[in-house]
Formats: C-alpha cells, sequence, structure tokens
C-alpha cells in the first residue's frame, strides 16, 4: 500500500535531479532497498509505472539491490544476521534482536539521457 | 499527487482548507513555462533554475542520487521538530488499528490533564466526527483528511500546526490515520510514536505487523476492563511487542474505568517537563552567547 507513497518520492527525487543536471528522460534507476524496509519490488514497480507516467521518469526501469538485514542481539552482546524483524537471534534462538541495518531506502543513481 | 506520500493528496485538507497547495509558489519563467514547487525545506532556493533541454539527446549517462526516498517528509519532520522544540511542546503521534479507542482515550485524557493546555491533529480519510468529539472536551483540533492517503505526512501536520496556532508548553496529540502499516515510515516532528493495541485484538498483532511496534516507544494495551470476557493473554501481548522492540514501554489502560490512566498521565507530564527544560535550556543557552536577534529567527536547514 505505502509503495505508492514510497514510488512518489522516487519520482521527487529524480525530477528535482533533472530540473538540476538538465536530462529529460530517465531510462534506469538503482534504489538500495534493506530486505527489513517491507517494500515489495513487484509492486514498487506497479506503482512506480503509474506516479511516472507523463514524467521524465515515464518507462524507466527499477534496478533494486536488496540491502541485508542486521541487528544486535543483547543476549549474544553480538552483532547477527537478520532475515525478517521478530526473528530468533540465529546464534542463541532468543528474541532480543534489535534490527541495526536492513530498513534501508534510498535512490542511488540514475541512468538518463 | 501528494508530493510526498502519493496517495491522492490532492483530496487532501486541514479543516476542510486544501493542502498541499500554496498560489504562492506557483510562478511563471521568463521563457513562460509556469509551474509550481511545494515549499521546500530541503531546497530553500531563489528558483535561479533554467528549463533548457539536455544537450546531447540520446547519450546516456549516469547521475548519482544518494539520497533517501523519504529525504522530502523527513526534512519536513525536522522542521516541525524545531518549531515544536522552540516552544516547549511534547507532541506524541499515536498510531493504531481503526476501533482501538483512540479518539476515546484522548477525550478521557484531556479532560484529566484538568489546565494543562492539549491540542490535537486529528487524521483521517474521511468526515471530521473526531476532530468533533475533541472539540466538545473543550480542547482546540484540528481534522486532516488524507482523501485515499493511508497515513499523515510531515508537511500536512506541519501546516495543521500552523491552523492550531500552538500554545508554548502545551501537549499536542497527533491522532493518526487507524492503520497498522503505512504511518509507521513517515516522521511527523513527533518525540514519540506510541502504538495503542486494544485487548479486543489478536495479542500476536505486534509479531503480524512489526513495523509499527519496532517504530513505537510505547505500546497502550487498552480496554483492558474487558479482560474477563475475552480469551486474550496480556503477557504474550507484551512478549510479542518485546520481540520486535526489546526497549517498549507497556501501559495498561482502560479509557472507559479509568484503570491504568495514572502512568499514562505520568508518562505525559514527565514528556511535558522535559520539553519545558530543554526550551528553557535553549533559550539561556542563547542569551549565553549572545545570539543576534535574526539568527534566532532562522532555522537551520537538515
Amino acid at each position: 500500500m505505502h509503495e505508492m507513497s514510497l514510488a512518489a518520492g522516487v519520482l521527487e527525487l529524480i525530477e528535482d535531479s533533472a530540473r538540476q543536471q538538465n536530462f529529460s528522460r530517465v531510462a534506469r534507476v538503482w534504489l538500495e532497498i534493506g530486505r527489513l524496509a517491507a517494500v515489495e519490488p513487484e509492486a514498487m514497480q506497479f506503482c512506480f509505472d503509474a506516479v511516472a507516467r507523463g514524467s521524465v521518469a515515464e518507462g524507466a526501469r527499477l534496478e533494486i539491490i536488496a540491502l541485508p538485514g542486521s541487528g544486535w542481539c543483547a543476549g549474544c552482546a553480538t552483532s547477527v544476521s537478520v532475515s525478517e524483524i521478530a526473528a530468533a537471534c540465529p546464534q542463541c534462538g532468543g528474541y532480543q534482536v534489535m534490527v541495526t541495518g536492513g530498513t534501508e531506502m534510498r535512490v542511488k543513481e540514475l541512468e538518463v539521457e | 499527487m501528494c508530493i510526498s506520500c502519493g496517495c491522492g493528496n490532492d483530496e487532501a485538507t486541514v479543516d476542510g482548507a486544501v493542502a498541499h497547495q500554496d498560489p504562492a509558489q506557483v510562478h511563471t519563467h521568463a521563457d513562460g513555462t509556469t509551474h509550481s514547487h511545494a515549499h521546500d525545506p530541503l531546497h530553500a532556493h531563489g528558483h535561479e533554475h533554467g528549463h533548457e533541454l539536455a544537450s546531447a539527446p540520446g547519450a546516456t549517462r549516469r547521475v548519482r542520487i544518494e539520497q533517501d526516498i523519504l529525504a522530502k517528509n523527513n526534512a519536513y519532520a525536522a522542521d516541525n521538530r524545531q518549531r515544536l522544540a522552540e516552544r516547549g511542546i511534547f507532541a506524541l503521534n499515536l498510531v493504531s488499528s481503526p476501533g482501538s479507542g483512540k479518539t476515546a482515550l484522548l477525550c478521557k485524557t484531556i479532560a484529566l490533564l484538568g489546565g494543562q493546555a492539549v491540542a490535537v491533529i486529528e487524521g483521517d480519510q474521511q468526515t471530521s466526527r473526531d476532530a468533533e468529539r475533541i472539540r466538545a472536551t473543550g480542547a482546540p483540533a484540528v481534522q486532516i483528511n488524507t482523501g485515499r492517503g493511508c497515513h499523515l505526512d510531515a508537511h500536512m501536520v506541519g501546516q495543521a500546526m500552523q491552523t492550531l496556532g500552538l500554545r508554548e508548553d502545551s501537549l499536542l496529540m497527533i491522532e493518526n490515520v487507524g492503520n497498522l502499516v503505512c504511518p509507521a515510515a513517515f516522521d511527523l516532528g513527533e518525540a514519540h510514536k506510541v502504538v495503542i493495541l486494544s485487548v479486543t485484538e489478536g495479542e500476536d498483532k505486534p509479531v503480524k505487523y512489526p513495523d509499527m511496534f519496532r517504530a513505537a516507544s510505547l505500546m497502550l494495551l487498552n480496554k483492558i476492563d474487558l479482560l474477563p470476557h475475552l480469551d486474550f493473554d496480556v503477557d504474550a501481548a507484551v512478549a510479542f511487542a518485546r520481540r520486535v522492540n526489546p526497549q517498549i514501554k507497556v501501559i495498561r489502560v482502560s479509557a472507559a474505568s479509568g484503570v491504568g490512566l495514572d502512568a499514562w498521565l505520568e508518562f505525559l507530564r514527565e514528556g511535558l517537563a522535559r520539553a519545558a527544560a530543554a526550551k528553557q535550556e535553549m533559550l539561556d543557552s542563547r542569551k549565553r552567547i549572545g545570539a543576534r536577534p535574526e539568527a534566532q529567527t532562522q532555522r537551520p536547514l537538515p
């Protein structure tokens, strides 16, 4: 549902850049999305196609770079990899993991004409 | 289309007035092109950009952006946070599913706080019913209608703050659209998100909708007067919430019977005292450094 909001945020950054960098068409957009950011790549592309219609980014392809989830387990006092929010610690099986990475949502780069 | 949420905000209104449009920001360039910008705290530029065409058509190149998708919303939120800090206002963003009892809890809280100044921003897709319920308690309230939108954003809240005309050292309660998913990602400039879970819902909601429980600092477990009639495991609900967010505070309350509200009021009074103290400290430090008057009116850009 909020992929629509995020797609509009992406388009807005692109349009700002188009004004500053003088380009008239965007072919590809690289996004860095954390695995814990609750963003569905397919929904994102669908929503982006909808919001980008009639803009410099109409028809642009989204390339999504998935970033790994990570956290700090208070039980083990160590950094661990996290596959989903509220998952047990892969080392001790406990539920004292604070998510420290994997919720990023960034526009990294554009390929423009 | 909403610049920050994209969810049909042509319809978003603050107390019935259309949000997200400011005729002063519509302007015409020398080449006759007319367009509009939202006021944008990220780029307080003077519109010196032109409308030249891209140089070599057909030639591709890479442009690095490296910006957070929510950068615009976050900049508006930082702006709101600064305005609140300068006035010593303690602001909370109340989030939950529809029907958890947010508005009833707010009405009761306002009554119990007595003389404390409280203002409320109400977010719903349609109607001003919630704002009317708040105004009936005597507290000022504005209604944001998000239209098709599923959450409040920081720009809407900034406009609502202006409409409300907030008092110094007051409490600002922002009741978000009833939705356990989308509001989690949108910072409004609040001190804390407070998630309300009622015992008539499932105790496993924190693990089914983890983003919101991870974003919140406090969970209010509401309607606990109904526990004798329900098969709801309070300890399991708290354990699920801590699984998502080991640091979340929990207060068990009933807006209907008043049980547990002392602890909630204590949380609010502590927040108010902290906000007032932080404002005073800011004023004192400005006096010490002998800040020029114009320096005081300029907010630092994020």
